[in-house]
Formats: structure tokens, C-alpha cells, sequence
């Protein structure tokens, strides 16, 4: 199925729009293609997993949805119309948010403040902080998931990892009109009982219905377990996409490791 | 039994405010060597000897604010010194081609800051190590100034309220620094800007994921670093009463940069602060001032300088292993 086919069947159900939709976008760096023809959509309300090898292209996918990276070739539709990431703060600017492998969390910087890198509160036109109201609105946010923290003061270097993607998580999802939510690896650095947290935040998240959600993750069974479609990136092109309910750990596995396989 | 009892409370909260706040142990110190020459020393506590520590920190204060920024956005200048020599001397150029003075030095301050745009730019876009661009550039600058005095002193201007406002009146290169201090470090820990800048030292990568544009934070730090420096020049030349290639330099930079890190800003980036740069500095002026008034030979100074600046080093990594413990 051509992706023309593919929006018009989309058009005909009555199933929410895409969010965004990726028509065969590539990267190239040099000598790599990173991203070969890569096909991929996600609609409101809707948590859809990304797996593939290491290297599969799975971070410059998430960074060319994002703005980080310029797609060479393809297009990218944001509610249906052709758009043009210019940049992350464009990116930002339409709603989609990401938290990023190396969570892109400041040290040096307290918890409040990395809650609001970038898009910081100012007294309107002026430059200048209001700090108070970032610390309230940053104990409200942590509070309203669950995490325990000793202080929004404190420096976020000196937390654990758990803690840390737990901030990097509502970093994203707290912005204020978050519409699609890229993650990550969000459970890679995170105890049971973290990452426990964190899943039952993505189904709070999922039931609003009003965000999509695309969640990288080496973990299959929280994949399966919370995602409601399953995409498989393989040497830079979508080559699996299924609802999780027709799959499993045990297949997914399988055709991740097909390749490799020494028979 | 009660008043021992705030008296430890008063104590503990001292000793976590010493461990928190670097900015209280330098003062600390500063404050114990001002005593130990007031003490030791004839004449320390005179106000014409305040002015003379006034007169040997105030170059360092300044270029140190600029420093600083630089320091905590993971950059250095090496060539704030001689920026800080050439300035003085571009003032003269524009003052002789017949400008009025004030519109001289306001030229002569970005023409300063122009340098820390190039030092920048070259950084961020051939992607140098500021270290080195800024090291080429100190040399550059070095044989600059000496081209443009003909390696002689210029006489510098005098009279007018603008010569007075800019360093010939009393304390004037003084107030200038402690004005300085203030607005950097409004700007450092009350605006976006100072904190974008603490991002990008902390963590470039995360900035720029964050959507920061980095290259724009550092190139106006590189700006700002260099400008202040340029000022910093032209206040003491006006202050001397001439202009001089041989001043500023290497030495002004280092002690500068000693100032910023004495006070408690990581040469990694991240963290740091304008006002521990102004103790720093003035903790240098003191132990400076002091060896002079007590007749201690002058070379002993670096020796002292030396070992500050590895204990100021070594009382960081100390005090920040204390703040870990303290948080736990």
C-alpha cells in the first residue's frame, strides 16, 4: 500500500487523525544512511512502540520527528497538513516534546529549573525569572505523578537515575500543549518499582486521549504490555507494524534477532 | 542551658551555610587575612591603603565578571588581558581621528567586544577549543598594542567629566567594578540568559536538545568577556593618567581567572559565581597589599598565589563531597 492509499483509507475510517505521519523520510550522515524509507504515523491517544537493534536509526528517527535532525528526502504531515520541522523550539512550539536517551538533564541546575529548561518563566516582556512560581508549579507537576523528591532546589546531579528520568518524563509531559510525546529508552535506567511509576503515568497519559505517544524501548514485554501498536525499525526502514494484541514477546524477539541468527 | 543551646544552633547553621554557600568561606578568609595585617601590618587600616587594594582589584573584578560567565559556559579567555592593554589605545586612535571622548570609549568598549565575537566565532564554528583561539588571539593582541603605541606610553586624557566619571576621580574604577559585579550577576542568576548559560557549560548536549542555542550563548559571553575587559583597560589607563603597552596582559588575565576560581567557579563549567570572583579578587588584593606593608619580598606573593588557588581548588572538591553527604 502506497502511503497516498494509506492516508486515504485513514481518511475514509472513522479513527482520530494522525498526529504526525512520516512519508518515506531518510538521513544520511556521510557514509551512513541512517534512515532509508522510513514510513511511520501515530495518532491521538494512541501509545505506539519503536524497537529495533542498536543502531537500526532508532534515535535519529525520534531526532528527525522531533526537529533535532532535517530529513534529506520524505515529508513530514503534522495533523495532516506538510510540515517542516525548523528546529527543536519549532518543534516544541506545535506540541511535540521529547525525553531524550541522555535525558538532556542539567546537573548544575535544580529540579525546577530543568523542569523549565528553555521555555523558563518570565515576568512578561523582562528576562527575569520568576522562581517562586516555577518551584510551585514544579512541586505540583512531581506531586501529581507520584514522584518523591526532597526538593525542587535540589540539584538534579545529585539524584538518582530513577529520579531523574522521573523529571525528564514530566519535563515533557507538563509543557503546557503537549500533543506528541517522543520517549526514549524511558525505562532503561530505572528500578521495577521507578519504572512501575512511570508505565502507569503513559496509561494516565494514554487515557486522556488527547496526546500520542511514541515509546522506544528494548523492554518487549512493557512494549506489549503498553503500547497499542508495535512499529520494528530495521537498517533505517519500518519493516513490522502491528497492534500488540496480534503479536508477542516471544515474535518480536524473534524478528529482532532473526538476522542474527546463526542457522 | 538555653543560650548554649542556640549557640550550637547558631554554629551548625554557620557551618551549613560555609559548606553551601562557597561564596561565605572565601569571605571567611578574607576576612582573617584582613586581620592578620591589620594586625601584623603599620598602616593596613588606613583609607589610603584601601584605596590602593581598590586599585589593584578593581582590573581583576572586572575582567573576572567577564570570566566568570565564560568559565561557567565550559569557555576561557586568555586574551581578556591584552584586550584589556589594546583598549586604552583604540580609545586614543578614535579619540585622534576626533571624536569626543565619551563616544571614543563607547566605540573603544565594542571594538573590545568585537574581538570576543571573533574569539567566538572561530570556536563555534571551526570548532577550536577556546583555550587555543584565545591563546592565538592574546599574541595577536599583544602585537597589536605594541604596533599601535609604538611600544611607548601615551599620555592619557584628563579633565572633563567624562575622564572623571571613567577613572580619574577617586574610587571611580572601583564603583565601576562593584557596579559590574552587580549587574552580572543579576544577569548570571535572575535571567534566562544566566541560566541558559550554566546549561550549556553543564551539559551542551542537553542544552541543545533542550533547544538552547548554544553557539549564541557563547559568542556573547566571548563578547561580553572581552568588552568588560576593554573597559577595564581604559578605566585604569584614565586612572594612571597614561596609557601604557606593557600594562594589563598575561598577568591581569591569570589573576583574573585565579580571582574567578578562587571564588568558587569550576574551570568545568556549570557552576560559579561573580560575586565569589569579587572575593577571590579581593582576598589576592589583601594578601597582595599586605606582603607589601609588611615587608615581605614581593616574589612570595605567586608563591602564595600559587598554593591559594590549589587550595581554593581542593576546598571546592571538599566542600562539594560535604554538600553530597549533607543531601543524603
Amino acid at each position: 500500500m502506497t502511503a497516498q492509499e494509506e492516508s486515504e483509507t485513514a481518511r475514509q475510517t472513522p479513527e482520530p487523525p494522525a498526529v504526525i505521519r512520516a512519508e518515506h523520510i531518510s538521513k544520511r550522515f556521510g557514509a551512513v544512511e541512517a534512515l532509508k524509507d522510513v514510513n511511520l504515523h501515530v495518532r491521538r491517544g494512541e501509545i505506539l512502540g519503536l524497537i529495533g537493534d542498536n543502531g537500526a536509526g532508532k534515535s535519529t528517527l525520534i531526532k528527525t520527528l522531533t526537529g533535532f535532525h532535517q530529513p534529506d528526502r520524505g515529508r513530514l504531515l503534522f495533523d495532516g497538513t506538510p510540515t517542516v520541522l525548523r528546529s527543536v523550539v519549532h518543534a516544541r512550539s506545535l506540541g511535540i516534546d521529547t525525553v531524550f536517551q541522555d535525558l538532556a538533564m542539567i546537573n548544575d541546575l535544580p529540579v525546577y529549573l530543568n523542569l523549565f529548561l528553555n521555555r523558563e518563566l518570565t515576568h512578561g516582556p523582562l528576562p527575569f525569572l520568576r522562581r517562586s512560581e516555577m518551584r510551585r508549579r514544579a512541586r505540583e507537576a512531581l506531586d501529581s505523578i507520584g514522584i518523591s523528591i526532597p526538593s525542587v532546589d535540589t540539584e538534579v546531579g545529585r539524584l538518582s537515575g530513577g529520579q531523574r528520568q522521573a523529571i525528564a518524563v514530566a519535563r515533557s509531559v507538563y509543557a503546557d500543549s503537549t500533543r506528541l510525546l517522543l520517549l526514549d529508552e524511558p525505562l532503561a535506567a530505572m528500578g521495577a518499582k521507578e519504572g512501575g511509576q512511570i508505565l502507569r503515568l503513559l496509561r494516565r497519559l494514554k487515557e486522556r486521549r488527547d496526546i500520542a505517544i511514541i515509546l522506544i524501548a528494548h523492554n518487549y514485554a512493557q512494549i506489549v504490555d503498553i503500547c497499542d501498536r508495535v512499529n520494528l525499525l530495521q537498517h533505517g526502514e519500518i519493516t513490522l507494524d502491528r497492534p500488540t494484541g496480534e503479536t508477542s514477546v516471544s515474535e518480536l524477539l524473534e524478528l529482532v534477532h532473526a538476522e542474527y541468527s546463526v542457522d | 542551658m538555653d543560650s548554649r543551646l542556640d549557640a550550637r544552633k547558631v554554629a551548625a547553621a554557620v557551618g551549613r551555610g560555609l559548606v553551601r554557600r562557597r561564596e561565605l568561606s572565601i569571605f571567611v578568609v578574607c576576612v582573617a587575612a584582613a586581620v592578620y595585617f591589620a594586625i601584623t601590618g603599620s598602616g593596613f587600616t588606613t583609607t589610603e591603603n584601601y584605596h590602593t587594594i581598590a586599585q589593584y582589584v578593581a582590573p581583576w573584578i572586572i575582567i573576572a565578571a567577564g570570566e566568570v560567565m565564560l568559565l561557567i559556559c565550559g569557555q576561557i579567555d586568555l586574551s581578556a588581558g591584552f584586550v584589556f592593554t589594546l583598549a586604552p589605545f583604540l580609545l586614543t586612535s578614535f579619540t585622534g581621528d576626533g571624536l569626543p571622548l565619551l563616544l571614543a570609549l563607547v566605540c573603544a568598549v565594542a571594538v573590545s567586544g568585537l574581538v570576543g565575537v571573533v574569539n567566538g566565532l572561530i570556536h563555534t564554528l571551526f570548532n577550536v577549543a577556546s583555550f587555543i583561539v584565545t591563546l592565538g588571539m592574546a599574541f595577536f593582541l599583544e602585537g597589536m598594542s605594541l604596533i599601535a603605541s609604538n611600544a611607548q606610553p601615551e599620555a592619557a586624557p584628563t579633565g572633563g567629566w567624562v575622564a572623571r566619571a571613567f577613572g580619574q576621580a577617586h574610587w571611580a574604577e572601583l564603583i565601576w567594578a562593584l557596579v559590574i559585579v552587580a549587574a552580572m550577576q543579576i544577569l548570571l542568576s535572575t535571567t534566562r540568559f544566566g541560566v541558559n548559560t550554566q546549561a550549556v557549560g553543564s551539559n551542551p548536549v542537553g542544552a541543545a536538545e533542550a533547544g538552547i542555542r548554544i553557539n549564541r550563548i557563547k559568542i556573547v559571553n566571548f563578547a561580553l568577556c572581552s568588552a568588560l575587559a576593554g573597559f577595564g583597560g581604559i578605566l585604569d589607563g584614565i586612572r594612571v593618567g597614561s596609557f601604557d603597552p606593557t600594562n594589563g596582559g598575561n598577568e591581569t588575565m591569570f589573576l583574573a581567572v585565579a580571582s574567578a576560581v578562587i571564588g568558587g567557579t569550576a574551570l568545568m563549567g556549570g557552576s560559579g559565581t561573580i560575586i565569589g570572583a569579587l572575593l577571590g579578587a579581593l582576598l589576592l588584593g589583601i594578601v597582595y597589599d599586605g606582603f607589601n606593608l609588611t615587608g615581605v619580598n614581593a616574589n612570595a606573593f605567586d608563591v602564595v598565589l600559587g598554593i591559594a588557588i590549589i587550595a581554593a581548588m581542593l576546598l571546592n572538591v571538599y566542600l562539594g563531597m560535604l554538600r553530597r553527604k549533607a543531601d543524603r
